[in-house]
């Protein structure tokens, strides 16, 4: 399948510094940045997004969740604390409506506590303590009649404030209960305590809230010791597990771990006039479990996102380069063509050219050959000088034939890379050779001022060569008979070498100068020219780690300067070319 | 017959007009344009064996003006650039058109037959 063929990032083992002008761009890099810059400006707003809500939602269910243990925690106390007043409100109203003489009587102090079970309810037992401590009357299921209460600490709170609720605790009956006192004064002489026993179990009830969410309720003394049972801090009267929170007057919440270390959230509230702390405790998974879960979903479509915009960013990212890059590699390739078949149409040009200039001297041998068989034929044969001097023009004429074909293989054989020394003044010679015959048919006037002026170099011969030739041939191209053609050669500079060719011909318009190094760019489409012949030699000159110039002035003449450097290195050969 | 061979090349044109004064025809040479005019200034030729291509002025520049001093004069080109549009601006004249290198049978028939050029091998 093509579409996968395309998705395989072929330019990613590609080395692209391999020679310069080879591909237009690093495609590693290209590729890179594409991938990087989609992927950050695809991902960067969906990931902030993502945590800006998880932020705040997070803190919208964790203030949610605050408050709703604040508000159970809040009602709660109000229950209690009205529980408790409630029930020292009955007391209070018996001791302002009785005389000490009727609570005496224990029958009578039976049946108020008959009326109390009946009214309130959560009653045990009541008594009624004289000055000293002493428990002077009772009624209730135990035979507490002439206990002493004085050491016990509700006692002293009730005598010294008025009214006093004990901490839960064993006493005489060797189980958990309260106590409620309220303090009254005898007119004119001393005063009594009433003292009733409260129920634990509807205590308890009141403070075992009904909780979502593995949440626990219970009742502390503000010594830390449960009052009531816990489900998972202790039982009645045992030390809780955690610290007593600091004294407040409001509800507060807060967050702790409990003993596993997993975190809860704790909201408590003093329960005023009495030794209570009522505590609540919820665990934060259940609190946040709701919210987790709808997280984990989203967590799991935003991995999902990710991945699928990942996927779909390098799968087009790698589409896209890598047709870029065939469609770069088969310009390279449709580059290098051209330029083999530009310099195949060269040497078929010079053959052309060549075959032309061994004609003549061929002839020469034809009719000195003829002319000696004449010489024996119609006459007596020649003097022996005669004759010499015949073989002698014929052997001159074999040897100029030979320069001109030794001249065209020198130039076929330089067909591939290979870097070696060069003599600037031998390749401007043989180039000129080719044309020197037809510099003098048109009279045109060739100068060179090349030799001597730069030492050898090394650079591929072949390439200098067709360089040469091809700028040499537009000059001649574009100069009339009896024009002017001038070669020079100096040093640029330590490192490079300048050659100039210098026409007095028809001149490039301004308009086109900035084109003609492009591949395609022509002036004389209807006559043959296919506009590849200078962004070949331009190529040719970039591929040799120089730089190409062209000056020139419509009817005056055109100059061109190839700039090359000493020292060509095939390999990264274009980074020590300050003219590149 | 006296005939005026022009060539550049002094070697051809000396010695083609030595065998062809073996042939029983005076033919003189020169090896430029402006020679060759001199020369016909002097003599009456009655047929010119011009190289086309050659320094300063070409073959067919030299046959229009020695067509001016000598209407009558016959031409008969030589040359060693086969090309097409030579050979057409050679015919168009009605004049033979020869490739070098010349085979002497060729030339004398060009000289002798002037009304049908001959046929070179490998043409």
């Amino acid at each position: 399948m093509s579409i996968f063929k395309n998705l395989y990032p072929r330019f990613l083992d590609r080395d692209f510094d391999g020679g310069p002008f080879e591909s237009l761009f690093n495609y590693r890099r290209v590729w890179f940045l594409a991938v990087s810059m989609v992927a950050m400006t695809a991902l960067g707003p969906l990931l902030i997004m993502a945590l800006i809500d998880h932020n705040i939602t997070r803190e919208a269910v964790d203030s949610e969740a605050r408050l709703r243990t604040s508000r159970v925690v809040s009602n709660a106390r109000r229950s209690l604390s009205f529980y408790l007043a409630e029930r020292l409100s009955a007391l209070q109203l018996i001791v302002d409506q009785r005389e000490y003489e009727d609570l005496i009587d224990e029958d009578a102090l039976a049946r108020l506590l008959e009326g109390l079970k009946d009214s309130f309810g959560g009653f045990v037992d009541l008594g009624l303590i004289d000055q000293a401590g002493v428990q002077v009357s009772y009624a209730g299921p135990y035979a507490l009649r002439g206990r002493t209460y004085v050491g016990q600490e509700w006692f002293r709170r009730a005598v010294s404030g008025g009214v006093a609720v004990s901490k839960v605790f064993m006493g005489y009956r060797n189980a958990p209960h309260l106590v409620t006192a309220v303090r009254h004064d005898k007119p004119g002489r001393g005063f009594f305590v009433l003292r009733a026993t409260l129920d634990t179990a509807s205590f308890n009830e009141l403070a075992r809230l009904d909780l979502a969410s593995a949440g626990d309720s219970f009742v502390i003394n503000q010594d830390g010791v449960l009052q009531t049972p816990s489900l998972s801090h202790g039982g009645v009267m045992e030390k809780m597990d955690m610290a007593v929170p600091p004294f407040s007057e409001h509800t507060e919440v807060f967050e702790a771990r409990d003993a596993d270390g997993s975190p809860m959230v704790v909201g408590y509230a003093y329960i005023a006039n009495s030794p209570f702390v009522l505590m609540v405790t919820k665990s934060k998974r259940e609190l946040l479990k709701s919210w987790t879960k709808s997280r984990e979903e989203l967590l799991w479509f935003l991995v999902a996102s990710v991945f699928m915009i990942v996927m779909v960013i390098l799968s087009v990212s790698t589409y896209l380069v890598n047709r870029i890059y065939n469609a770069d590699m088969n310009r390279v390739a449709a580059l290098r063509q051209t330029e083999h078949i530009s310099r195949m149409a060269t040497i078929g040009r010079l053959a052309a050219g060549v075959a032309h200039e061994v004609n003549n001297p061929l002839a020469v041998i034809g009719e000195k050959a003829g002319l000696l068989k004449d010489l024996f034929t119609y006459g007596q044969g020649g003097s022996p000088e005669r004759v010499l001097g015949l073989v002698d023009d014929v052997l001159r004429s074999v040897e100029r034939c030979g320069t001109i074909t030794k001249r065209l293989l020198g130039f076929a054989r330089h067909l591939d890379l290979k870097v070696e020394t060069v003599d600037l003044c031998q390749v401007a010679g043989e180039v000129l050779d080719f044309l020197h015959k037809e510099a003098e048919y048109r009279s045109i006037d060739v100068k060179v001022d090349v030799c001597g002026n730069v030492p050898q170099f090394r650079t591929d011969r072949g390439k200098l060569q067709q360089i040469l030739l091809n700028i040499v041939n537009n000059a001649m191209a574009a100069m009339s008979d009896g024009g002017h053609l001038e070669v020079s050669a100096k040093l640029a500079d330590e490192e490079h070498v300048a050659v100039t060719v210098t026409d007095d011909g028809s001149g490039i318009p301004e308009k086109h100068l900035k084109r003609i190094f492009e591949p395609f760019f022509t002036t004389k489409s209807g006559s043959g020219g296919t506009g590849l012949g200078l962004s070949i030699t331009y190529g040719l000159v970039q591929k040799l780690g120089g730089d190409m110039r062209v000056v020139s002035k419509e009817g005056e003449g055109t100059s061109f300067t190839i700039v090359l450097p000493l020292q060509y290195e095939p390999l990264g050969g274009g980074n020590a070319c300050e003219y590149c | 017959m006296r005939i005026l061979l022009v060539d550049d090349e002094q070697d051809l044109v000396s010695a083609l007009a030595e065998r062809l004064s073996f042939r029983g025809i005076e033919a003189h040479w020169a090896t430029s344009a402006q020679q060759a005019l001199e020369m016909a200034g002097e003599t009456d030729y009655e047929m010119a064996v011009l190289d086309v291509k050659m320094p300063r002025m070409s073959g067919i520049e030299l046959r229009e003006r020695l067509s001016e001093m000598h209407p009558d004069m016959r031409f008969v080109f030589v040359t060693g650039h086969g090309s097409e549009e030579d050979y057409r601006a050679g015919m168009h004249h009605g004049d033979c058109y020869l490739i070098k290198p010349v085979r002497l049978e060729d030339l004398l028939e060009a000289i002798n037959k002037p009304s049908q050029c001959p046929t070179q091998k490998g043409m």
